[in-house]
């Protein structure tokens, strides 16, 4: 039995701060009254039941799968290929994509959506295209170390070279031997982009405001006017965050696996 | 060679989204804040700094991140020294679950802390049932309720960028200090501590720079009342009373240029630090 001192009783403590939250949000959900006693009078499924029914939450949530959603896209359909070449073929060019992360990382949302506004809103171009392209630049860091890692992990360049030796095309090099192997690490980076733009709220309220209501926004109203809708949504979003993370973990797990094999 | 020539042609697409949402965005707001509807003008950052209340927003600022992200890095410091005990499967899960509370910030933190801690939360009302008037004073719409807000997105963060540098820290280090008479105080005062430092220092700046950027729980918690540089720019460009995106601009470059002094400041005592181990 080892000595348990300082540092275990300062790790149950952060452990304990950050489940307390999630705990008491998930609790408030699910009970009926909670106004005057320490535990809630009862336990009702009325908020939840509330939430699915209620056709502006279920817009809300359609509207942040498809921004976010969107987002991702395009950064698969642009930014991945462009990763791509640079990586394979222009090495030498990697370091001004790394400036570039770190700029992107660096910046806070507040800070560019005074740019955005400025640059675009008296062009009379919907904001809600503007806030996309933020987004898609906005989870760079995620998409280029995501796609970086996975081509390393796979020689991509040693890959594409004996694919050609046994004469497969470029194309086919391409598509039917480095896509697959690098696929997972891909499709882990979309999913903590997805996540991450899922949780944005900084832009969508400065620029677009309630003209594009998204979850975060929708909670946002709520939080004035119904604290059980509210925490109702908070929960929704976490099993969301909680699938997604389970997913990345045990894609994460088994390309380790096929790795060390 | 041609095919090589040709996926360059890849890159325009991405160079295209860098230009229109990043730097052309970042430029116009450098523009506008040195404008107003006379032309060139130096005005927008003198009224921001002649401005009391907007100085102390920035003073607000710079307190709250710099003491949220010292506090998460000294009890993560203690947390991740505790984590290395654990065997590896736990060390993943646990980073996992580190990784997912690291996405509950924002609006929703926001939303949790105020069940816990807002005027009728779960605390307030326990601790008055129990006759303990501790919490009494306390309100989680002033700078010490938004300290512990910040705190907690820290946490998972300072965590998850601390890990790595321990690990870092060898176990054959340890024997070797040990088999030559150190006692682990020692070993971590002496050695392993300094060769962490560099880390600890990036870390901090990380964390600092987070927190300055955020925005999002303190307009859930507050709207725009508490006065933080970040407030204050959404505040001016939405127009509570007027909008005024010049002034907003000034501001956010001026805390663009904190963010880059911190960093740099970072850099700087990194590279010395470094410096003194050899």
């Amino acid at each position: 039995m080892k000595k348990r001192g300082l540092p275990e009783l300062f790790f149950l403590i952060l452990v304990i701060y950050l489940i307390l939250p999630v705990l008491g949000t998930a609790l408030y959900a699910f009970s009926t009254k909670w106004n005057n006693t320490i535990l809630p009078e009862g336990i009702t499924l009325e908020w939840m039941a509330f939430l699915f029914q209620d056709m502006k939450f279920l817009e809300a949530f359609g509207r942040s799968v498809l921004l976010s959603g969107g987002a991702v896209a395009l950064a698969f359909l642009f930014i991945v290929p462009a990763i791509f070449v640079i990586v394979l073929y222009f090495p030498k060019y990697e370091k001004w994509v790394q400036a570039a992360v770190v700029l992107v990382y660096a910046f806070p949302g507040v800070i560019l959506a005074v740019g955005l506004i400025r640059a675009y809103a008296h062009l009379g171009v919907p904001m809600i295209f503007t806030i996309l392209g933020a987004y898609v630049i906005g989870i760079l860091p995620y998409i280029y170390q995501g796609t970086r890692n996975s081509l390393r992990n796979v020689n991509a360049r040693q890959l594409l070279d004996a694919a050609e030796l046994l004469g497969a095309s470029k194309t086919q090099a391409l598509l039917k031997v480095l896509l697959p192997a690098v696929y997972p690490g891909l499709f882990v980076a979309a999913l903590l982009s997805f996540s991450i733009l899922f949780g944005e709220f900084v832009l969508i309220n400065l620029v677009v405001g309630s003209r594009f209501e998204t979850v975060q926004i929708y909670l946002m109203k709520k939080l004035n006017s119904s604290g059980h809708i509210a925490s109702a949504v908070v929960v929704v979003y976490l099993v969301l965050m909680s699938l997604l993370t389970a997913v990345i973990y045990g894609l994460t797990k088994r390309m380790k696996g096929v790795a060390h094999t | 060679m041609s095919t090589k020539k040709q996926s360059l042609f890849l890159l325009l697409p991405f160079l295209l989204f860098i230009l229109l949402f990043f730097i052309v965005p970042l430029v116009y707001m450098l523009l506008s804040s040195f404008s107003n509807s006379d032309g060139f003008t130096l005005m927008q950052y003198k009224a921001a700094l002649d401005n009391v209340f907007i100085l102390q927003g920035f003073k607000n600022s710079i307190t709250l991140s710099a003491i949220s992200a010292l506090i998460a890095l000294v009890v993560s410091l203690f947390a991740v020294y505790a984590m290395m005990r654990f065997s590896e499967p736990i060390r993943e899960k646990i980073l996992v679950f580190m990784n997912l509370t690291s996405n509950f910030s924002g609006v929703p933190l926001a939303f949790a802390f105020i069940i816990l801690l807002g005027n009728s939360g779960l605390f307030i009302l326990m601790f008055e049932k129990m006759g303990i008037d501790a919490l009494s004073s306390f309100s989680l719409y002033s700078w010490s309720g938004l300290l512990l807000v910040y705190i907690y997105f820290q946490l998972p963060l300072s965590l998850m960028l601390l890990y790595p540098i321990y690990y870092g820290i060898q176990q054959q280090w340890k024997d070797a200090a040990a088999l030559l008479g150190a006692s682990p105080f020692h070993f971590w005062t002496k050695i392993g501590v300094p060769i962490m430092l560099p880390g600890i220092i990036g870390t901090f700046s990380i964390l600092f720079a987070n927190a300055l950027g955020a925005y999002a729980s303190a307009y859930a918690l507050t709207s725009s009342n508490y006065n933080l540089a970040a407030i204050r720019i959404g505040a001016l460009l939405t127009g509570d009373i007027f909008a005024q995106p010049e002034l907003a601009s000034a501001i956010a470059v001026l805390l663009g240029v904190t963010m880059i002094t911190a960093m740099l400041l970072s850099e700087w005592s990194i590279k010395r630090t470094r410096r003194n181990l050899q």
